[in-house]
């Protein structure tokens, strides 16, 4: 199959309007014979249901969480960018749209990044109206904080909270359309399969999570924004909920699967403490615009540390190595994120780590807080620095905090075409559960841009399109496709709930984990992937064979809902292994150990490996199929990535 | 550490429930408390008994999701979120209870699993701005004074735990409900709906079955968040001058 991004033709800046006005349109008395159904409720599905609904489409909005405001975006800390310009210090849609390109190490399209940096400009004008509280100046307009990978300041923010805020706006629009009856929610619902009919994508099975009830629900378009798969590596910055179950379940059903090795492993989180561990907690990127981070000059002095026989405040100027600093003057502390994690773990291999595992750096307000008083620091950061003494006993404004990277985002994620269509027609990938944006890396406040973009201001136009040339007639969830999918979902169940093995769910989960984290982290080589392979085929057989799933299925069961997802990252961690093998190359988050520049850069192959790898199932056990889609760059022009 | 857990287990809303003895050991203090019951639930599941259901998903205190009851308080004895308690606040030897949020707007679905959906309800009442996608002024178009933006943003931290409910011995919504209300009614934008607002939300708040507000304070002492009950105060402003100038509801 040929894949068709659908990049509209013309100019860079002009695809986008010109695309809007090419577009099919739906009349406004014919919106309410369609149905939509979107998955997840998170920033790009709360802000798709709502925008939808407002037009005048029927929408049902599902998600597991016990209610729609929970979704994973609200855990997002530093803040939003957009190229509003409003410091006067040279901002503008094409440095925004420039910035991510070369962020994402040129594995992303033009067009899409464009429209992305378009759009972000109503995106603030729109929460702000929602109600949103920004954080502001003191003569009331809107205060901007830097993120890494930029030299403009262009991020806003509320507290460390933007998440948060940005998702009960979304919310609040959704929930006025609740009220309307335009959108039906179904809470603690957990989508098991996608159901297509004729070649298109018609609706969805699900089961509820609090009886079992396994139900079909039928509609003329599907969206699934379902955010990203980081848990596949046990440990992540992602709730513990967060899976994969909705992507690689369309997946099979025919939606290709893009770049799924493209990882973010963030810089600053709180390093693991021990094998209890159950999830990691980031701390704001935000943090690098005022702490420094440094390790000690000499594995010895890191030893002395690590053995308690000296204190942190005590190692003099002079034997503090500020390593992003010293190595990278322009950018500094703000290199993107995967520079600066790849940099924390290079000392750490040299043995220069700084708590007891050896694998942690420094992050210090100490200069910050002695240049501008801890009224500042606090006034900016305070939250984040209670949440760190909370879980670390330790009180950052007297000792630095500990930081070291942990997975945080998926970059890949179903392949969708320009309109965020994947490869069924009539199934849509919206934010974090695409692939489309952010290439090999991702830009600090660029995940909460990139979903409120899809869900408010591209989805509303391009499903539009595609539902004006579909009938509207409707299907019945009798219809013998969605009765063959429910019987598949239910026989699956079944046989979760049979083996009856010896281990549990999370016992299976920590090892692919560390699998994941140990050959498809941070560094990838030849060697360790084939060897990674093996092992979760292996680990994938023990699963089925010897898996212990507690409980029956009409009832609220989590192990049986951790199981469920759990067999699907076995089948996803292959396909990520598989696909870091195939890019001999490096990029961005995709570090292979044997593709770097002398000083330990990635080093990219633009001539064989400009393109998008896009992964079509082809079969239980059977290896997949590798699709390319060719990036082509007319507007930028490809460089070796500097922050020097 | 070695503790005792007096844990509450309910097959599901029907059953009645009862509390259930454990023994667990092995507590490392830089454990979260919800680690700690995994520890407890690997345990059960190994030998084949039911794990013990509790909500929770982002584990970094901003979901609002996890809603233990501990020890006679909601969230146990910090001012934070269950999943940001750690076990550092407890000792060996210690005897903990743990029990869902008791209201009757809350009914239990399983063990300490409970229904919030009233809480849903009452955002869906009024508490947003009504406009749709597109079409709106420019960010700074109206200019809003950092202290106002402050407070609302104050207002706005609530993450919708219902913490506040489970420590009011009257099941009250208010703290909830009055943060939405403030933080719509500090800023410019929430004007226009302002009464509507309130005299909806209020209603709806009385319609879930939440009880009324004795101004203990309970709800502010026990809000992870540090909603303060300031709000609840000007929600009552808004609530009576909305009632005595309008003709609806
Ligand atoms: S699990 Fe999200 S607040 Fe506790």
């Amino acid at each position: 199959m040929i894949l068709d991004s659908k990049i509209p033709e013309g100019p860079l800046a002009e695809k986008w309007t010109n695309h809007k006005f090419n577009v099919k349109l739906v009349n406004p008395a014919n919106k309410r014979k369609y149905d939509v159904i979107v998955v997840g409720t998170g920033l790009a599905g709360a802000s798709a249901a709502a925008s939808l609904a407002e037009l005048g489409y029927n929408v049902k909005a599902f998600c597991f969480q016990d209610s729609p405001r929970r979704a994973h975006s609200i855990a997002a800390q530093g803040g939003i960018n957009a190229a509003k310009n409003y410091q006067n210090d040279g901002d503008s849609v094409y440095r925004l749209f420039y910035d991510t390109i070369k962020g994402g190490d040129y594995r992303a399209r033009e067009g899409n990044v464009y429209r992305l940096a378009q759009v972000s400009v109503n995106i603030i004008d729109q929460c702000v109206a929602q109600g949103v509280p920004f954080a502001r100046e003191y003569g009331g307009l809107l205060a901007n904080r830097s993120f890494g990978g930029a030299q403009v300041s262009r991020t806003f923010y509320a507290k460390g909270q933007t998440g948060q805020q940005l998702l009960l706006g979304a919310y609040s629009a959704l929930s006025r359309q609740v009220a309307n009856g335009k959108v039906k929610l179904y809470p603690r619902t957990e989508m098991m399969d996608v159901v297509t009919v004729d070649g298109k994508a018609r609706g969805i099975v699900t089961r509820n999570l609090v009886t079992g009830a396994i139900e079909s629900h039928s509609a003329h378009a599907v969206l699934l924004c379902t955010g990203g798969y980081g848990n596949v590596f046990f440990l992540s910055t992602n709730a513990m909920g967060s899976n994969v179950t909705a992507a690689w379940r369309a997946h099979k059903k025919g939606a290709y699967f893009a770049n799924p090795s493209f990882t973010q492993i963030h810089p600053t989180c709180i390093p693991v403490s021990g094998d209890h561990q159950s999830k990691l907690t980031l701390m704001s990127e935000s943090l690098r615009n005022d702490g420094r981070v440094w390790v000690p000059a000499t594995k010895e002095i890191s030893e002395k540390l690590r053995k308690g026989q000296i204190k942190v405040n005590d190692i003099k100027e002079e034997d503090r190595d500020y390593f992003l600093e010293r190595k990278y003057p322009s950018f500094g502390n703000l290199v993107p994120r995967d520079v600066a994690s790849r940099n924390a773990k290079y000392v750490c291999d040299e043995g220069r780590g700084v708590n007891e595992t050896g694998e942690a750096v420094f992050l210090d307000f100490r200069d910050a807080i002695k240049r501008d008083g801890e009224d500042t620091i606090k006034a900016k950061y305070g939250n984040l620095f209670d949440m760190y003494q909370q879980i670390t006993g330790d009180n950052p404004y007297q000792v630095p905090m500990m930081i070291y990277p942990a997975v945080h985002y998926t970059m890949g994620g179903l392949w969708v075409d320009y309109n965020l269509m994947t490869t069924i027609p009539g199934l849509y990938a919206l934010g974090e559960a695409n692939f489309s944006d952010h290439g090999a890396n991702r830009l600090g406040a660029s995940a909460l841009m990139q979903g409120l973009a899809d869900g408010y201001f591209v989805i509303p136009y391009t499903i539009g399109d595609y539902l004006a040339q579909n009938s509207n007639e409707r299907i019945s969830p009798d219809h013998p496709e969605f009765k063959k999918a429910e019987v598949e979902v239910s026989e699956r169940i079944e046989k979760l709930l049979s083996i009856k093995g010896e281990k549990t769910v999370d016992f299976f989960h920590k090892k692919l984990g560390k699998i994941m984290w140990d050959y498809c982290g941070m560094a990838r080589s030849e060697e360790g992937l084939t060897k990674a392979k093996a092992m979760i085929k292996e680990l994938k057989k023990e699963f089925w064979s010897n898996v212990n799933v507690l409980g029956g299925n009409e009832e609220l069961n989590q192990s049986l809902e951790k199981a469920n997802r759990v067999a699907d990252f076995l089948e996803l961690g292959e396909l990520m292994v598989d696909d870091a093998l195939s890019r001999n190359e490096s990029c961005g988050g995709h570090f292979r150990e044997e593709y770097q520049t002398p000083e330990g850069e990635a080093l990219r192959d633009d001539e064989n490996f400009a393109f998008v790898s896009a992964w079509k199932f082809l079969g239980e056990g059977q290896e997949e199929e590798l699709n390319k889609e060719p990036l082509e760059f007319e507007n930028v022009k490809l460089t070796q990535r500097s922050y020097k | 550490m070695n503790l005792t857990l007096k844990v509450w287990r309910q097959k599901n809303t029907a059953d009645q429930g009862g509390f259930k003895e454990y023994k667990i050991s092995g507590i490392s203090e830089d454990m979260s408390f919800l680690e700690m019951l995994d520890v407890l639930n690997e345990d059960l599941s190994t030998k084949g008994e039911d794990p013990v259901h509790f909500d929770h998903d982002c584990r970094e205190g901003i979901c609002g999701m996890c809603s233990l009851y501990i020890d006679g308080k909601p969230h146990g004895p910090q001012q934070t979120t269950t999943c940001q308690l750690h076990m550092r606040s407890f000792s060996d030897g210690d005897v903990i209870t743990i029990e869902p949020w008791r209201a009757k707007a809350f009914p239990v679905l399983k063990d300490l699993v409970v229904n919030r959906s009233a809480f849903d309800r009452i955002i869906q009442a009024g508490g947003y701005v009504s406009v749709n996608t597109g079409g709106v002024p420019d960010a700074n178009e109206i200019p809003i004074p950092k202290s106002i933006a402050d407070l609302a943003m104050d207002a706005a931290q609530c993450i919708g735990c219902g913490a506040c409910v489970a420590a009011c011995k009257n099941a009250s919504a208010m703290l909830f409900t009055s943060a939405k209300i403030s933080q719509l009614a500090l800023l410019p934008q929430g004007q226009v709906e302002r009464k509507i607002r309130a005299e909806k939300m209020v209603a709806q708040m009385d319609a879930e079955g939440f009880g009324a507000c004795t101004n203990t304070g309970a709800c502010e002492a026990e809000c992870p968040k540090g909603i303060s009950i300031t709000n609840i105060a000007r929600m009552n402003r808004e609530y009576f001058s909305a009632v005595v100038s309008s003709d609806s509801v």
